[in-house]
């Protein structure tokens, strides 16, 4: 949906009174996190919202250990990257020069640089910022077979929102959809918290996720049946097993049936672009990102001159490129709004665009590479 | 009802693509110690299991000797054994649970020692199953000793093995637990 209409002509009457800033930036993952610490470091005043209850994005259900380069903390817990961020955070707070609204959803974007937001308690309220980043992260997707829909099938990133923010254990016997990296590494966080996970299929030849993942939960005996999916779901009120079948040239071949209580479906993530859409931003469908993205320049600022864009929202990716495409773009609105010269920007970015270069040199990231021919771009003028 | 596992053909179980090392052909992908200077080392040497090139480096970052090497951050792990002391530091914190560290200097048994996060902990002198890289259980072993090098929830659990099961048992599981 385009909203191209004010919301004067929406809603028949105009805000009285807007609460302007200097900078929105919507979503408080790792991408929006330090995003805020880089604008702030910079002297910018920050808005940052967040639909949760709390900040850290995806981060605050990773238990893990990060992958990445030290530079970037890896090798730190995800929650405890989480934490250390926002403790960077709190001097800001103090002095004023930043406003954290929580449990708060930036819902829609207007022409005039108008942003609606909607907080949980029901209150709705525009501001007006003269840039915005966009860091909403991703979205899981979901995969069609039959009984899909019942009760203990879940995203892999609901059963660890469940295990690891909620402290709930999700079931006793788990089948895994997916051999990606976050199939994998929720596949081990369930034998972590005691349940048996009874194998874990992968459509494709190889596993999608890193090789040392997939050793992991091996070791404990986990089967990764490669060239398998889930034909259906077996239950009547809730899950209680599954027919796993076979991927053969002639099509799918039912082979092995399960009991289970719980299934977790992580077949990939799609960028969370809504609101890049309600603005016009110009996007563009590539399948090595995760679906529909944005089109941005080596700043990441998109066709609209007053929105950048960072993390997963920009494309799907890590928490740790997702950090420094956050500081690029804060850096970029810094040089636009005047608080620091042409220069120091370029030297900033080119040095962040660097460490870009080194994460992403791996053979793993070729993906991404490719991805990223397709939606860099210089915008003219 | 009959264990998933035990319907999977062999054959199928073991395959790199699926996470599994053969350490037969797989070898030339992973670090292991040369032999006669393993055989001396008091506290062992690093082994690592970390065959795909990923950008990710903290076995690098937290060697104290600097024995581990990845340059640049997406290459596979290389190890200067003269370095190398045994230490587990790079155990605790391979965030890919690639690091083992292998004692081979006692004169009947073997000491492997490995990173674990499951629950519960073993205790010292509990017997407990030792499991090859499918998880299988393919022998006994005493805990010798239970460490946490970096104070961040991993441990670092020293096992006894026969001699032979070196480059075999790469987990723990501890008994009675399903
Ligand atoms: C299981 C798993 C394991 C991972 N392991 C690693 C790893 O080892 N190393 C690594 O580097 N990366 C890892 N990642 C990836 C990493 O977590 C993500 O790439 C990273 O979190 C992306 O950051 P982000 O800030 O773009 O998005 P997110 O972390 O998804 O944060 C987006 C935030 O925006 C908020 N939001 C969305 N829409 C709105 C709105 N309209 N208004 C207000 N707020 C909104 C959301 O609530 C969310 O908090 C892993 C991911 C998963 C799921
Ligand atoms: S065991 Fe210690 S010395 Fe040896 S590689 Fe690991 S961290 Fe370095
Ligand atoms: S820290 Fe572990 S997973 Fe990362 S490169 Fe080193 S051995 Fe491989």
């Amino acid at each position: 949906m385009t909203m191209s209409k004010s919301p004067a002509e929406i809603f028949g009457y105009s805000f009285p009174d807007i609460r302007e800033t200097q900078l929105l930036i919507v979503g408080g993952g790792p991408a929006g996190l330090s995003a805020a610490l880089q604008a702030l470091k910079l002297g910018l005043k920050v808005t940052l919202v967040e639909s949760g209850l709390e900040l850290g994005g995806q981060l605050v259900k990773q238990t893990h250990k990060f992958f990445g380069s030290s530079l970037e903390r890896a090798g730190t817990r995800g929650f405890r990257i989480a934490q250390e961020l926002i403790k960077e955070l709190t001097p800001f707070k103090g002095s004023g020069q930043l406003e954290v609204y929580l449990s708060t959803t930036a819902i829609a974007v207007y022409p005039e640089r108008i942003v609606l937001l909607s907080q949980l308690s029901g209150k709705v309220f525009p501001i007006k910022p003269k840039a915005m980043i966009i860091a909403t992260g991703a979205q899981e997707r979901m995969l069609p077979f039959p009984n899909n829909d019942l009760p203990g099938i879940y995203g892999a990133g609901g059963i660890q929102t469940l295990m690891n923010q909620y402290g709930v254990k999700p079931g006793k016997r788990a089948l895994i959809v997916g051999a990606g990296n976050i199939g994998l590494i929720v596949a081990y966080q369930l034998l972590q918290a005691g349940v048996e996970v009874i194998a874990i299929l992968e459509a494709m030849d190889r596993i999608g996720g890193w090789w040392v993942h997939a050793a992991k939960v091996r070791r404990y005996g986990v089967p990764i049946l490669l060239k398998h999916t889930i034909s259906r779901a077996i239950g009547k009120e809730k899950v209680e097993g599954a027919v796993i079948a076979e991927i053969t040239p002639d099509g799918l071949k039912d082979k092995y049936q399960v009991e289970c209580d719980l299934i977790g479906i992580s077949v990939g993530l799609t960028p969370t672009v809504d609101l890049l859409r309600q603005a016009n931003v110009k996007m563009k469908y590539v399948a090595f990102m995760g679906g529909f993205v944005p089109l941005r320049d080596r700043e990441m600022r998109t066709s609209q001159s007053w929105i950048w864009v960072a993390g997963d929202s920009a494309g799907i990716e890590e928490a740790s490129t997702a950090m420094i495409e956050g500081q690029i773009a804060s850096t970029s609105v810094a040089k636009w709004l005047g608080y620091i010269s042409e220069e120091e920007a370029k030297r900033e970015i080119d040095q962040l665009w660097a460490r870009l270069g080194y994460l992403r040199e791996a053979e793993v990231s070729s993906k991404v590479r490719k991805g990223l021919e397709e939606v860099l771009v210089t915008w003219g003028g | 009802m009959s264990k998933l596992s035990n319907l999977i053909p062999p054959d199928e179980q073991v395959s790199f693509w699926s996470g599994v090392l053969d350490p037969e052909s797989n070898l030339d992908l992973i670090s292991v110690p040369p032999e006669d200077l393993w055989r001396e080392k008091r506290a062992g040497l690093v082994v690592i299991e970390c065959p795909q090139e990923i950008p990710c480096n903290p076995c690098h970052t937290s060697c104290p000797t600097g024995a581990i090497k990845v340059e640049p951050l997406t290459a596979i792990p290389k190890v200067n054994y003269d370095l190398c002391t045994g230490c587990t530091i790079c155990v605790s914190k391979c965030p890919g649970l690639a690091c083992f560290v292998i004692d081979k200097t006692p004169a009947d048994y073997s000491i492997v020692k490995l990173p674990y996060e499951m629950y519960p902990v073993p205790k010292v002198g509990e017997v407990v199953d030792c499991l090859d890289r499918t998880g299988k259980p393919v022998v006994e072993g005493e805990v010798l000793n239970v460490t946490e090098p970096s104070r961040d929830g991993t441990k670092v659990i020293w096992v006894k093995v026969p001699k032979g099961f070196e480059m075999t048992v790469r987990a723990i599981k501890v008994k009675g637990g399903e």
